[in-house]
Order: C-alpha cells, then structure tokens, then sequence
C-alpha cells in the first residue's frame, strides 16, 4: 500500500469516487454549522459591529487561496519528477478553485473595507499581494488553456507554477517594501500567545475545515472530471482511427 | 556564443520593426502621460519614477516574443537546440541580446524623457543606474515568458498575461530607487534589491526557459 498507488487514474477514480460523498458531506457540515454558528450565535464584536462576521467567509478563503497555491506546486513537482498524469490533472484541476478563493477573499475583503477602512481598496501589501496571486491564477490557466498537447500543457505549466512560486514570494516581500499595511496583523497563529477571542475562534476553526474541505472535495471533483474528458478524447480519437 | 550574439543583433538591427520600435513606443507612453494626467510640473514629476519605469517595462515586452518565435518558425531553433553549446547558454545569449537592443538604449534613451517628465534633477542618475540594473532581469524573465509561449500561434497576448506579473518586484525596487534617489534618500536597499533580481534572474531562469524550449520542440 503507498500512496503511489492512486497515480493509476482508475485507482483514483474509483477511491475519489468513493469518498466524494463523506468528503463533500462533511465540509457541507462543517460549513453549515460553523457559518450559522459564527453569523447568528456569537456577539457583535464592540468595535467592528456586525462587519466581524464576514471574517468566517474572509480568512479561510484566503486561506485557502495561498494553499491552492501550495498544492498546485506539490502536484507540479510530483509530476515533474514522477509524470503521473493524475498529479497533473490535479494541479489543473485546482487552479480554478484557487482562482475563485483568491476572488472571494478580495471581495469580501473589499466589502468589509468598505465601511471599516472607508474605502473598498487600498494599496495595501497584503490586498496587492493578493492582486498579485490573482494574476498568477489568471497566466496559470490560460497557459493550460492554449496548449493542445496535454504532455506539453502539464510541463509547460508545472514550470511556470515553479518560477512563479518564487516570484509571488518575491513579490509579497516587494510589495510589502512598497508600502506600509492598513491590515490586521496575524490573528490567528500556531505560536502566538493572543488570538482572536474565543468566541470567535471555535467557529472560525470550524469554518476552516469547512473549506479546507470543500477544496479536497471540488479537488477530487474536476480531477476526476479531468480524467473522465482525456479518456473520452481518447476513446473518440480510437474510434476515428478504427 | 558570441556568434551567436553578434547573429541575433544583426538579424535585430536589419530586420527592421524590433530595434526602434521598442524606443519609440517609450516615447510615445511618456509623450502620453502628461495629456491624460495635465500638464502641471508637480504632478509630473511626482510620478515621473513610476511611469518612466512603465513605459520601459512595456516597451520591453513589445518585442519579447521575437525572441525566440522567427527562430522556431524557420527551424534554427532545432538547430540550436542541438548544437554542441548549451541550450542555457543559448537563452542567455537571446537574452543578452534582447537587452541590447531594448533595455540598453531604454536606459540611454531615459534621461530624455525624464526630461519630459519634469524628473526631479536629483533623480536622472538613479534612473540611469537603475535602469542599467534592472532591464537585464526584464529581458530575462521576457526570454522565459517568450520560451513557454513559443510553440503558440498567438502566443503575445498570453505572453504579457504571464509575464507581466514576473516583472512586479522589478519594478518596485527600480521605481522605488528613482523616486527616493529624486527625493533624496538613501537608495541602497532598492539598489541592492534591485541587483539581487537580476542577478538571480540571470542564474537561474536560462535554466527554467531551456526547459521550456525543449518541451516545445519535442
């Protein structure tokens, strides 16, 4: 038993399968009580208003957001190094998932700038790097899009995952240079002292696993779609040739 | 290596459209400027660092895709691929070359349009210098855009798409160096920035940018 095993794509189809109903369900659930719990059950925050709730959307989508990321870079390596095809799919697969988190995240952020900062955008290193992710996003797909060959396609764009890798790192450390911050520092940290408070951060948890598995489950979704669309191109071109 | 350098700025200089063209496009951007923001001095010379920087890295991506395109279509690339140089070796020559003819006479051209510009008289020489430091990175990065996008019938529009975000800490630290060079403060951490990303640039993506020609020509 490794992990290797689900590069075989029916191996995968069929484990991806087979979980997408707990996985989904699960983030569902997830989902559905930490956002009621944090948007009805937990307190006006005293200077904030009700405006601190969008923090339950806000947060884990940007969360995920830089994961999306991380995992598409991982994908990019393995196929790289190992070309599994699924790994490949995978990084495809998740790019638009991180492309629409990306957008939340600025949306919402927008949304809650709006009356807290006065203003929907600043310049601000955190809101520009996010700008910044969101172009890489945008130059990702679009380079997956305009290959034909798949091969090609999957090298081309694990080498522009990897160098981009280091230029968004690059470019979150410029732009912070640039300018000075209107945002919150950290809130939430493994190895800080002070947090949010508690009453928002059982929730808050709650709603990051909620999306964290919302993103494995729509990851395992268009992988799986992913491989189901190059067999039946397949098939066709057998049928042609036949 | 260096034939094939001395190769590509002759096909560059008389081929005609790529040499000036780049130059006259920065020209037309500065020229722009000042008809949509006004013609007041202030203005202008606040954000003279900012559009001179621009303007180069636009000019610059005109004729990325030039590159390595004329080559693939008429097989030389194949050749060079299997000459008995480096393929790497071969990027950074197309690179070099590439600076040669845009981001070199952008830099020599610069100080004009800061003219234009109403550029802080402080700032003409941190201009100069900055952008003698940083257009090698855009040329480079611009080979490795133009090497991923090379095998694509229009491959230009998807080329600024995925170049133009690389070219971001570039021309932070570049326009960053102009403006507090103008202001006159101290300009090293942008300056050493700034060399850092070319130098890193120049290392390490002939390496990433022959990857992706040898996928293309596969």
């Amino acid at each position: 038993m490794s992990l290797w095993e689900y590069a075989n794509p029916q191996k995968f189809t069929r484990t991806a399968s087979a979980l997408l109903p707990y996985v989904g369900g699960l983030a569902a659930l997830c989902l559905a009580v930490g956002l009621g719990w944090g948007f009805f059950l937990t307190p006006e925050a005293a200077n904030f208003g009700s405006t601190v709730k969008i923090i339950y959307i806000h947060v884990p989508a940007a969360l995920m957001a830089i994961n999306a990321w991380l995992m598409m870079l991982v994908a990019s390596l393995i196929w790289l190094v190992r070309r599994h095809h699924v790994s490949a799919l995978a990084a495809r697969a998740a790019a638009p998932i991180g492309l629409t988190m990306t957008l939340i995240a600025l949306v919402t952020g927008a949304i809650w700038g709006e009356p807290m900062w006065g203003t929907y955008w600043a310049w601000d290193p955190r809101l520009t790097s996010f700008l910044i992710l969101f172009l890489f996003y945008l130059g990702y797909i679009a380079l997956w899009e305009a290959i034909e060959n798949p091969d090609a396609a999957a090298d081309l764009t694990s080498v522009l995952c990897l160098v981009g890798s280091v230029f968004a790192v690059l470019s979150r450390y410029a732009v912070n240079f640039w300018n000075q911050g209107l945002h919150q520092g950290a809130s939430l940290s493994l190895d800080k002292e002070e947090n949010v408070a508690d009453v928002y951060y059982q929730p808050l948890l709650l709603c990051i696993a909620g999306f964290v598995l919302l993103f494995v489950a729509l990851v395992l979704l268009r992988t799986r779609t992913e491989i189901r669309a190059r067999r039946l191109k397949a098939l066709i071109a057998r049928e042609r040739m036949g | 290596m260096i034939a094939l350098l001395v190769r590509d700025l002759t096909l560059a200089i008389r081929a005609g459209g790529g040499f000036g063209l780049g130059l006259a496009f920065f020209l037309i951007v500065v020229v722009l400027v000042p008809f949509g923001v006004g013609p007041e001095g202030e203005i202008l010379s606040a954000i003279a660092p900012g559009i001179l920087w621009v303007g180069a890295l636009l000019s610059c991506l005109l004729s990325l895709d030039r590159i390595f395109a004329l080559d693939f279509e008429d097989g030389s690339l194949d050749l060079l691929a299997t000459a008995p140089i480096p393929l790497e070796a071969v990027v950074a020559m197309k690179a070099v070359a590439h600076w040669l003819t845009t981001g070199l006479p952008l830099t020599l051209a610069a100080p004009v349009l800061g003219l234009l510009m109403n550029l802080d008289p402080a700032g003409y020489s941190w201009l100069v210098a900055s952008l003698a430091l940083g257009t090698p990175a855009l040329s480079m990065i611009g080979a490795f855009g133009a090497a991923l996008t090379v095998g694509l019938k229009r491959g230009g529009l998807l080329l600024s798409l995925l170049v133009l975000p690389l070219y971001v800490p570039t021309l932070i630290f570049g326009a960053e160096t102009v403006g507090r060079g103008a202001d006159g403060m101290a300009t090293a951490t942008p300056m050493l920035m700034l060399a850092g990303i070319t130098l890193a640039t120049l290392a390490l993506l002939p390496f990433a940018a022959a990857a992706a020609i040898r996928i293309n020509l596969r």
